[in-house]
């Protein structure tokens, strides 16, 4: 079913309005610290109305543009990743009890959350995410349970980064699955309105109660025109490109190629890479003791392969010691081994990593310098 | 505490739950405590929640000392055979460390079993070679229980036991009873041996060669620090083992044991599920790569 | 300045000094210069042992890798010589051999070498009693070092 709402922003903030009285807490952009972050919204003023962004190889900056869009932008630091799976959770906690210990759970649940405005390669990441921590023999039962509860919108991409490369991927920019509504946001000199695209029963619903707020017409060919050229404009905007099958193979095949020497002239080993990527899935478990010591919370927390300690021998130290070896077993990983592990690539293409690493690298560039240079 | 991940109020008016999932251990209690080496003990544990499900020889357990953390220990006894859950740990860092300090009567945390494990079937009617260097034996002590309690359903078994010195070895009264057996070859080689030791000084590589075993109908189970893996497996291939045939165990660091954490990979493998038992012809591809 | 032949650089070499002028020769013709920098490898465990070489200056480190570095296992000085897997099959590298200094050698190509043994195997015996010397005198040394004579001398 497709619906057209207008005008765009009262519809948002109406589609917000019947989120949050179904006791979601509602995530979408908003303008923070000079950036579109992800955080909690009450109503569709909270959206960057107006921004957009640029985004290259170390450079993230925003512009105000001249009208009143709502989603003319790409995607920032944050993904739903920090909302499914915290960055800093306990697990359990255990009490001394004497001569042992009892184990208890006493954190409090998370509430549902509601996804406005998130992007394909997202979702495309999500469904990665699912398959690490949902899908295998040991499902994560946060996860599952956070999982179940979240609500999608999605909205397809007008304004690709100059970092987005999810054509490449197959996960984009147009929303396909997983969402509940996707909506695109129709702007120009005559109009400024929403297509939705009903995704699922519960999404139906939602939109239902929207639909009862405000004016909508069934989706015209016109208006679907307009929604695909959105799209198409947005493909043809996209230069940077990975193949993902030569990636995968090329890397594991060159693993003393004299290229990891280079990036790891420039790696600074910062992990904000991992931080941003929307499929990275390490963390770490600790325990965190009361100063008595008669508590002890096992807390799970996001880890990065970039930490010298992250792969060791037990007694012996630190397997990877070095900046190269690090860099190289994350874009192995992400691009090579990730497919032998889980059948599919780790990447998606959002192209965080490149904006946020604060030297400027490009794993494109890499996986094209190492493919380059081993073809005789 | 409720087992069925109930809800309990506190005095302080907090709704507990008892946790539920793969991340929450079961509790046991030490039974036994047996000193192996000057960093070395073997314990012994008794479920005090509902128990985990019988190991498998090479299979690890997380181990969780309270306030400390979790360690991924090497089940080197299993219930079935010695009536308690044993491991035996070599204290090296603050976990280890601290499991090897508790006392009988202490109480631990206990998740598994996981991994893949040796395979012992798998060898039958072959001959069967054990090949164990410093704390890698504790993980093929399932083993030689396994094949010398069922002897028949192998063809020569002989089992070689490494170490840096006689004061290192590990199950020293068991490996008397191991050599005191007609049906299958035991010996023991040390690095260095004071005055008073009458066995073999040497390397464990120099006593493969006069095994009464034949290498292209062998299985090799091996387990040691990884060089000596890499060096060992390397001249049981030039003696005509199989690579197929030849099963380590490999070693890295876990937090979680579940495939979720991603510390213990290897190249493509996942060391707490994809091992840590694997073969050499998978292994050595991936441990040819300097710091992979 | 000409460049010097090989054969007299082989000969000045304290770990050649007891072959016969022309077993030098026939060595020589199989050799050439090379220069590795510091950091980089003359050879790698597990790759074919096609050849070995004869340390002219510098010094190289005998190196097992472990998955937390390299273990060094001893360093070979100027006028010694490195590798022995040439020697027999497989042909492979036991361990991984790196420059620690900026290290001058003449490569000796063991095919080429192997080959004369053959054809003249008179000379391939007093090649081989070379090599078997200086095999024996690392393992003694390496016994010694066993010993740990520095260490702990009660514990024996």
């Amino acid at each position: 079913m497709h619906l057209v709402f207008s005008p765009a922003d009262r519809a948002v903030d109406e589609l917000i309005g019947a989120l949050r009285r179904r006791g979601y807490v509602v995530v979408a952009p908003t303008v923070r610290e000079s950036a579109i972050v992800l955080d909690e919204v009450d109503g569709v003023a909270a959206l960057p109305v107006g921004w957009s962004d640029e985004q290259e190889a170390a450079t993230y900056r925003l512009h105000r543009r001249d009208d009143r869009s709502l989603f003319a932008y790409a995607v920032g630091p944050y993904s739903p990743r920090r909302y499914l799976t915290a960055p800093r959770k306990t697990l359990w906690t255990a009490l001394r009890a004497g001569d042992g210990f009892e184990l208890v759970d006493d954190t409090a649940e998370p509430p549902p959350y509601a996804f406005v405005g998130v992007r394909a390669c997202e979702l495309a990441a999500i469904a990665v995410q699912d398959h690490v921590v949902r899908d295998g023999p040991h499902p994560d039962p946060s996860y599952v349970r956070a999982r179940e509860r979240a609500f999608f919108v999605g909205v397809n991409c007008g304004s690709p980064a100059a970092t987005c490369f999810c054509t490449s991927m197959g996960t984009g920019p147009a929303v396909e699955t997983g969402h509940d509504l996707a909506a695109t946001e129709l702007l120009d000199e005559t109009r400024h309105e929403l297509w939705v695209e009903v995704g699922t029963e519960r999404g139906a619903e939602v939109l239902a109660e929207v639909q009862s707020m405000m004016s909508w017409r069934t989706a015209t060919e016109d208006d679907h025109d307009a929604a695909r050229h959105v799209i198409t404009g947005s493909v043809e905007q996209m230069t940077r490109r990975l193949d993902p099958a030569v990636a995968r193979d090329v890397l594991i095949a060159n693993l003393e190629h004299p290229r990891w020497d280079d990036v790891a002239e420039r790696c600074l080993s910062c992990t904000n890479c991992t931080l941003v990527c929307p499929t990275c899935f390490c963390t770490a478990v600790e325990d965190v003791t009361s100063l008595d010591g008669d508590r002890a919370e096992r807390v799970q927390r996001w880890d990065s392969c970039f930490t010298l300690g992250h792969s060791t021998v037990h007694g012996t130290g630190s397997v990877r010691g070095d900046t190269r070896s690090r860099y190289r077993q994350w874009l192995t990983h992400k691009l090579s081994t990730w497919w032998d592990q889980f059948g599919e690539s780790g990447c998606v293409g959002c192209g965080r990593c490149i904006s946020w690493c604060p030297a400027g690298i490009d794993l494109t560039a890499e996986v094209a310098a190492i493919a380059a240079g081993t073809d005789r | 505490m409720p087992a069925d991940g109930g809800a309990v109020a506190t005095s302080a008016g907090r709704r507990l739950r008892t946790p539920v999932g793969p991340m929450v251990p079961t509790r046991y209690r030490v039974v036994s405590r047996q000193r192996e080496t000057v960093d070395t003990v073997t314990i012994g544990l008794e479920p005090i929640d509902a128990p985990i499900g019988e190991p498998e020889p090479g299979q690890f357990t997380m181990l969780y000392a309270f306030g400390v953390g979790e360690a991924p220990i090497s089940v080197s006894g299993c219930p079935r055979v010695e009536g308690a859950l044993q491991h035996t740990i070599r204290g090296v860092g603050a976990t280890t460390r601290a499991l090897c300090r508790l006392e009988p009567g202490s109480v631990v945390g206990v998740r598994g079993p996981f991994g893949a494990g040796w395979g012992v079937p798998g060898a039958e009617g072959s001959d069967v070679l054990v090949l164990g260097g410093g704390i890698g034996l504790a993980p093929l002590r399932p083993v030689i229980r396994e094949v010398l309690e069922d002897r028949q359903r192998f063809d020569r078994v002989a089992v070689l036991i490494g170490a840096r010195s006689p004061a290192d070895l590990l199950f020293a009264t068991e490996i008397e009873a191991w050599r005191s057996r007609s049906d299958a070859h035991v010996a023991v080689t040390v690095d260095a041996a004071p005055r008073g030791w009458e066995g073999h000084v040497g390397l464990v590589t120099t006593l493969i060669d006069r095994l009464p075993i034949t290498p292209t109908r062998a299985t090799v189970f091996l387990c040691g620090p990884e060089v000596m893996i890499r060096v060992v497996a390397r001249d049981l291939v030039g003696a005509g083992v199989d690579a197929d045939r030849i099963f380590v165990s490999l070693e890295r660091n876990m937090h979680c044991a579940i495939r979720q954490c991603g510390h213990c990979q290897l190249g493509p493998l996942f060391i707490c599920a994809d091992g840590p038992v694997v073969t050499w012809a998978t292994a050595a591809p991936l441990l040819a790569v300097r710091r992979w | 300045m000409r460049p010097i032949p090989i054969r007299e650089l082989l000969a000045e070499q304290p770990v050649l000094r007891e072959l016969e002028p022309a077993d030098i020769d026939l060595m020589a013709g199989c050799g050439h210069n090379e220069v590795f920098q510091a950091g980089t490898y003359l050879a790698r465990e597990g790759a074919t042992a096609d050849r070995f070489f004869v340390v002219r200056h510098g010094k190289v480190a005998i190196e097992l890798h472990a998955p937390t570095g390299p273990l060094l296992i001893e360093t070979i000085g100027a006028g010694d010589l490195v590798g022995w897997s040439w020697l027999f099959p497989p042909y492979r590298w036991t361990y991984d051999v790196e420059a620690i200094d900026r290290t001058r050698v003449v490569v000796i190509e063991s095919a080429c070498l192997r080959a004369k043994c053959d054809a003249d195997p008179v000379f391939g015996y007093r090649l081989m009693k070379r090599f078997a010397q200086v095999v024996v005198d690392r393992l003694e040394a390496t016994r010694f070092r066993l010993l740990d004579l520095y260490g702990n001398v009660d514990a024996r």
